[in-house]
């Protein structure tokens, strides 16, 4: 979480000084750096998460040589998890918490002609979002693990698009239909990816 | 200040917690300045008292009551063992001490946030005199930096005398003041408080019941704070009284003076526990020499030490082996004896001594408890809720800020691990805190306003 938080200070930084250096009343100039934001944000989300890897092998490492038995306490896979739900929950504190803290208040939604659907929308993107985090974590530290790259980068391009996407809002059918696919696909990859298998699930749902 | 008593048993002593009824410390809360401006009525008490440690020592029966020092206990050939217990327990102290610094900065933001009475500002504190109300930057800016100065000095003379007091045992003393200050604390702030959510909640309520209420409320907590009582109902008192004096704090410090007094705070946490001739730094050595326990009061202990089994022989083992103890460690009396008055500021951790495997026959349970002192509660609460009453990014500035000074708390602990002493728990979270919340202020919420008006997601 502290991570994430972290690559969002430094992200809205950079953002901040691009919207400070630029032209305030040029809409279309704001909205392609807005645009530059988003996309540099999300590359230096990866950037921390990976570092946070760095971080927990060493920890791991460290682990293992205080450890009686050789083993360490925790796994790589118990880590990777872990990261994905701080990333998650923290961006989607991060997204929510405002929407949920005005919710409260008096209004009227989409009073302005915008969106009627704008908290509902919200609250399943943020939920896809923190879904799609943790799934990341697993493929992310997997892929790190044994040292497949295409992982990463599937990781890093599964994130851009949805990011992207929802630079379709509010047409909210370009947006969270890809979102949920993708984050299918994340989950069944991760799934797979843990030790997963269809046997398991079989069983797991049958009680066995 | 952290103090940090880590005891490896060598004979691999399951180390459970259990609560039980353990000499309760006096919260810290009446600040030392306060016991100077006893008249001075509504002054919020500084009281800062860090210390956390991790106790792990026997629990010395003899006299019935539970203290709670640990003695660390470390063989040379143990070693290693003891860095693996070390680090397997440490991340357990580590959650024992989110949770209720977790607990502090809940019920302040929850206070902030619903009660009026706290954000407005009526005035000041005494030791707080120039006004912010000027209306240039530059004269504001110096009016906050005199407030600061004011207020450390204030703090730093009343460490040096509780020190002084200390170092010449005038114990009563030192006990009347705290008793003092934890009255005024728990009835009157109570009292206020009390009365405010009331008034937030247009909520009727009689005199009778009232006094009832609050005398319950004042009586149980001085009796769990200064003497015995359930460990959890004493850490629920201690969380408590933090919040309240985190709230007055909050109330009555104007807007940058606050700033600044955090940032100059922990840096003077930094020195007086660092620095050879830091007045805590003194205070814990002349505890360790005198083997008693630092400043039982205005801690906040996770744990409770007892020890199963024969307390006489323990003693005279432990004795014996205190030569080869390289460390000091706490005395495992009854801390309540020497009431330290843990001042204001930074935490100390007792280097951890180890204990000889001679004791085998001891069946002790040791205890490894985390203390943290409640001045840490405070100041941490104090940033949270100023982040929360004058952010206007509101809740992602708080919450920014409260994960970095958990952040920083875990860092803490984790050099706690390393270096065995103690160490001031101020400056590094406060840092984070400090750092997160202009730049989460001023960076990250245009940004994420922006993001969230067009329903972006990154």
């Amino acid at each position: 979480a502290f991570f994430w938080l972290v690559s969002l200070l430094l992200s809205s930084l950079i953002w901040f000084i691009a919207v400070k250096a630029s032209d305030p009343r040029d809409e279309s100039l704001q909205k392609g750096l807005l645009i530059f934001g988003v996309m540099f944000s999300v590359l230096l989300q990866e950037a921390f998460r990976f570092l946070y890897y760095k971080l927990l092998r060493k920890a791991i490492e460290g682990l293992v040589a205080l450890s009686e038995d050789g083993c360490s306490p925790i796994s790589i896979q118990q880590m990777a998890y872990v990261a994905g739900v701080g990333f998650g929950l923290m961006s989607g504190a991060f997204s929510m918490i405002n929407l949920l803290a005005d919710a409260l208040g008096p209004g009227t939604v989409g009073i302005h002609g915008d969106s009627q659907l704008y908290f509902l929308t919200s609250a399943f993107m943020t939920m896809v979002l923190i879904f799609l985090h943790t799934f990341w974590g697993i493929l992310f530290f997997h892929g790190c693990e044994h040292r497949r790259w295409w992982e990463i980068t599937a990781v890093v391009v599964m994130h851009l698009a949805v990011s992207g996407s929802t630079f379709f809002n509010p047409l909210y059918v370009g947006s969270l239909v890809p979102s949920y696919l993708l984050m299918a696909i994340a989950a069944a990859w991760a799934y797979v990816l843990s030790g997963g298998s269809a046997q398991n699930l079989r069983r797991f749902l049958l009680c066995k | 200040m952290i103090t940090f008593m880590n005891n490896s048993d060598s004979e691999e002593e399951p180390c459970n917690e259990r609560t039980s009824l353990m000499s309760a410390e006096s919260p810290p809360v009446p600040s030392y300045q306060d016991g100077l401006q006893a008249s001075e009525a509504g002054e919020a008490q500084a009281h800062r008292k860090r210390r956390t440690g991790s106790s792990r020592g026997p629990n010395n029966i003899a006299d019935g009551d539970m203290s709670d020092s640990g003695v660390p206990v470390r063989e040379r050939a143990l070693e290693n063992e003891e860095e693996e217990l070390t680090l397997k327990y440490g991340a357990k102290h580590v959650i024992m001490l989110f949770v209720p610094v977790t607990l502090c900065m809940i019920v302040v933001v929850a206070t902030i946030k619903s009660v009026r009475f706290y954000t407005e500002k009526n005035g000041q504190l005494i030791y707080t005199p120039f006004s912010e109300d000027t209306p240039s930057v530059g004269q504001r800016l110096l009016n906050s930096v005199l407030n600061t100065i004011i207020m450390i000095s204030v703090i730093v003379v009343m460490t040096v005398f509780l020190v002084l007091l200390y170092k010449y045992r005038c114990y009563k003393f030192i006990h009347g003041w705290l008793i003092l200050s934890s009255l005024m604390l728990l009835f009157l702030f109570t009292y206020i408080y009390l009365g405010e959510v009331l008034k937030t909640y247009n909520v009727a309520m009689d005199y009778p019941t009232l006094f009832l209420v609050i005398w319950n409320f004042g009586a149980v907590g001085m009796i769990c704070i200064h003497w015995k009582g359930p460990l959890q109902l004493q850490q629920a008192y201690l969380i408590m009284i933090s919040a309240l004096m985190a709230l007055v704090f909050i109330k009555y410090l104007p807007e940058w003076s606050a700033w600044v007094i955090l940032g100059a705070i922990s840096i003077y946490d930094l020195m007086a526990v660092l620095c050879p001739k830091g007045p805590l730094r003194m205070l814990v050595e002349t505890a360790q020499e005198r083997n008693e326990p630092i400043f039982p009061a205005l801690i906040y202990s996770s744990a409770m030490m007892w020890t199963v089994g024969m307390a006489k022989p323990d003693t005279a083992a432990r004795r014996s082996s205190q030569q080869m103890w390289d460390a000091a460690e706490d005395g495992r009396e009854d801390h309540r004896s020497p009431s330290h008055a843990d001042s204001q500021m930074s935490e100390r951790r007792s280097p951890v001594s180890t204990r000889p495997i001679t004791s085998f026959e001891e069946l002790e349970e040791e205890e490894r408890g985390v203390k943290l002192g409640l001045g840490d509660f405070i100041f941490y609460s104090v940033l949270v809720g100023k982040a929360a009453a004058t952010a206007s990014g509101d809740w992602n500035t708080t919450l920014a800020c409260f994960v970095a000074i958990l952040i920083g708390l875990c860092l803490t602990l984790l050099l706690l691990a390393v270096f065995k002493k103690a160490l001031p728990a101020l400056p590094i979270s406060i840092t984070f805190g400090l750092v997160f919340y202009f730049s989460t202020d001023n960076l990250v919420r245009p940004f994420m306003d922006t993001l969230a008006s067009h329903q972006l997601y990154i």
